[in-house]
């Protein structure tokens, strides 16, 4: 076997590279975005994610997916990252990187859980948590393309200090009256405090989702029991299970 | 692949002074990992059994109350996963599979343990003879948690962890060796930590 | 918490973009257990370093179909579960997009 000859290698649309650390922008005191310069990227579609490989000088590797949460409009991609406790390459992306660094990756990879103008909507998006970010990259696609598809962002934080892009979604949604954007703050709560405080559930889908019979093109991402617990409640509700796409964050050991 | 980058400042948390305690390219975590393949099956006690199959005079067959009845051991062993970490001192329950295998005569050289949810690993069964191997069904006193492979996972300590498959329902002996799960996809058929024997070819 | 190991087709379009030169999560499959059809990306995926290998499971009947292994200079892949793959080759519009254009 040994002495048989290996065919090359061919160079497949995996291919690793690196990427220069632009900016570092922090989102909320656990979450960063890493905005970043990559020579010869070729664009990407909202929903995808890149896989980031660390490398230590011994050769020691770990590898992670992360969503994009840039716009394929935009000049530069960016990911969001949420620091795991604990974890390996969270802690490094979010603490230790800094503007001018390079980051090894690869992508754009996925194509099943993507929204492109052309799709049209209504949209339904539902996120947990750092969840947020490929449908970050849908709604900011979705303002950069002037597409005017209605959509709805249901959002589960756990305060409102967590709760990731909030200038943003507010800036978004309030030039924007096709857009409404719903928080729900599971753990704790403003004073004064009127918007949902609880785990989204049935009756919080049932307010605020499009009805079945507009079809909407749902896209769910955050934590597992979230995202079966929402996807089962659509379901319920009457949504045709062919509309609802849902992206589970795994337990990556961060 | 980007040849020569180096992740400024990146060392992994895998690192690990020299110690004898570990088999080569392994770490040691304090914590217990669940790695699984599939779904975690969910038999109920009333319906599990532990079987015997294969080339043996007579199949055998424990229900979960018969296997509880069999005489039970306390196994203390570090456990080495292919994925590098390793365990030491982790605690257990069980049958010793030469217990199983007491009075059974059979021409097998080999054993695939079988499981719920589909899971195969092949073993010569002279690795699990000889207090080499259990299926255990505690872990640190208590009964063995689904996400670990309970009702009862085969417990073979001296190779990786892979071998000691969860939910495990019987062994098939074998004149022949079958690869199982991952030996049929790449890994190594024997899986000696301490040779590093990850892949085919180590 | 074990069930959180499982995560959707989407996250092996890594895995299965090594090996094959099409975006794979678009393929549909048809599982040769239970013959449901799927799109890879609304399959059910256990993978590394969770478990050893990308496994590529049915979400109806959590029959294997796809199975992905790299190491020691190798690609192994394992099918056995798949009754066909029907695998788009990227050269025409999607056919949202062009509805949508219309």
């Amino acid at each position: 076997m040994a002495t048989q000859p290996r065919p090359a290698a061919q160079p497949g649309r995996l291919l690793w590279r690196v990427g220069e650390v632009f900016e570092v922008v922090e989102e909320t005191p656990t979450t960063k975005s890493l905005v970043l310069s990559v020579p010869g990227w070729e664009g990407h579609k909202a929903g995808q994610h890149v896989d980031v490989r660390l490398t230590a000088e011994d050769g020691y590797q770990v590898q992670r997916s992360y969503s994009i949460a840039s716009a394929p409009e935009d000049e530069r991609l960016a990911i969001t990252v949420d620091r795991i406790e604990d974890g390996e390459v969270s802690p490094y992306l979010t603490e230790d990187l800094m503007a001018g660094d390079g980051l090894e990756l690869r992508g754009p990879i996925g194509g099943y859980f993507v929204w492109e103008r052309g799709l049209g909507g209504p949209l339904l998006l539902v996120a947990g948590g750092s969840g947020v970010v490929p449908l970050m990259a849908m709604l900011r696609h979705r303002a950069a393309s002037g597409s005017g598809a209605p959509a709805k962002l249901l959002f589960s934080s756990r305060s409102q200090e967590e709760v990731i892009y909030r200038d943003e979604l507010e800036r978004l949604a309030e030039a924007d009256e096709k857009l409404e954007v719903v928080h729900t703050l599971t753990r704790s709560q403003p004073e004064g405090w009127e918007g949902y405080a609880r785990r989204i559930d049935e009756e919080m889908l049932r307010e605020v989702a499009p009805s079945p019979s507009e079809e909407p093109l749902t896209f769910i991402c955050g934590p597992t029991p979230l995202v079966e617990a929402t996807a089962a409640a659509l379901v319920e509700l009457g949504h045709d299970p062919a509309g609802v796409k849902t992206e589970r964050f795994g337990p990556t050991g961060g | 692949m980007v040849e020569g980058f180096i992740s400024r400042g990146f060392r992994g948390r895998r690192r690990q002074p020299n110690n004898a305690q570990l088999p080569p390219g392994q770490y040691e975590t304090k914590g217990f990992p669940v790695l699984s393949a599939g779904p975690t099956p969910h038999v109920p006690l009333s319906e599990w059994d532990f079987t015997l199959v294969g080339e043996i005079d007579e199949a055998k067959r424990w229900s979960w109350e018969e296997f509880q009845a069999l005489p039970s051991e306390e196994i203390t062993k570090d456990i080495h996963c292919v994925t590098k970490w390793s365990k030491f001192g982790t605690r257990w329950g069980g049958v010793s599979v030469d217990t199983l295998l007491g009075n059974v005569e059979t021409s097998a050289a080999y054993v695939t343990a079988f499981c719920d949810g589909g899971y195969t690993t092949n073993l010569p069964l002279e690795d699990v003879t000889g207090g080499k191997a259990w299926v255990a069904y505690a872990y640190d006193g208590e009964p063995l948690e689904p996400a670990h492979g309970g009702p009862a996972r085969l417990l073979v300590p001296h190779l990786y962890f892979w071998k000691s498959a969860k939910w495990v329902r019987g062994l098939s002996l074998l004149s022949h060796d079958e690869p199982g799960f991952w030996e049929s996809l790449g890994y190594h058929n024997y899986g000696d930590p301490w040779r590093e024997q990850r892949y085919q070819g180590d | 918490m074990d069930e959180q190991l499982k995560l959707d087709g989407n996250a092996a379009a890594g895995s299965l973009g090594e090996v094959f030169p099409f975006e794979m999560t678009m393929a549909e499959v048809v599982c040769d257990h239970c013959a449901s059809e799927n799109f890879v990306g609304a399959l059910m995926v256990y993978q590394p370093p969770m478990t050893l290998g990308t496994v590529v499971r049915c979400p109806g009947c959590d029959n294997v179909l796809m199975r992905v292994v790299h190491n020691s200079g190798h690609y192994w892949l394992e099918m056995r579960g798949a009754r066909h793959l029907r695998i788009p080759d990227g050269s025409s519009v999607a056919a949202g997009e062009a509805a949508a254009e219309e």
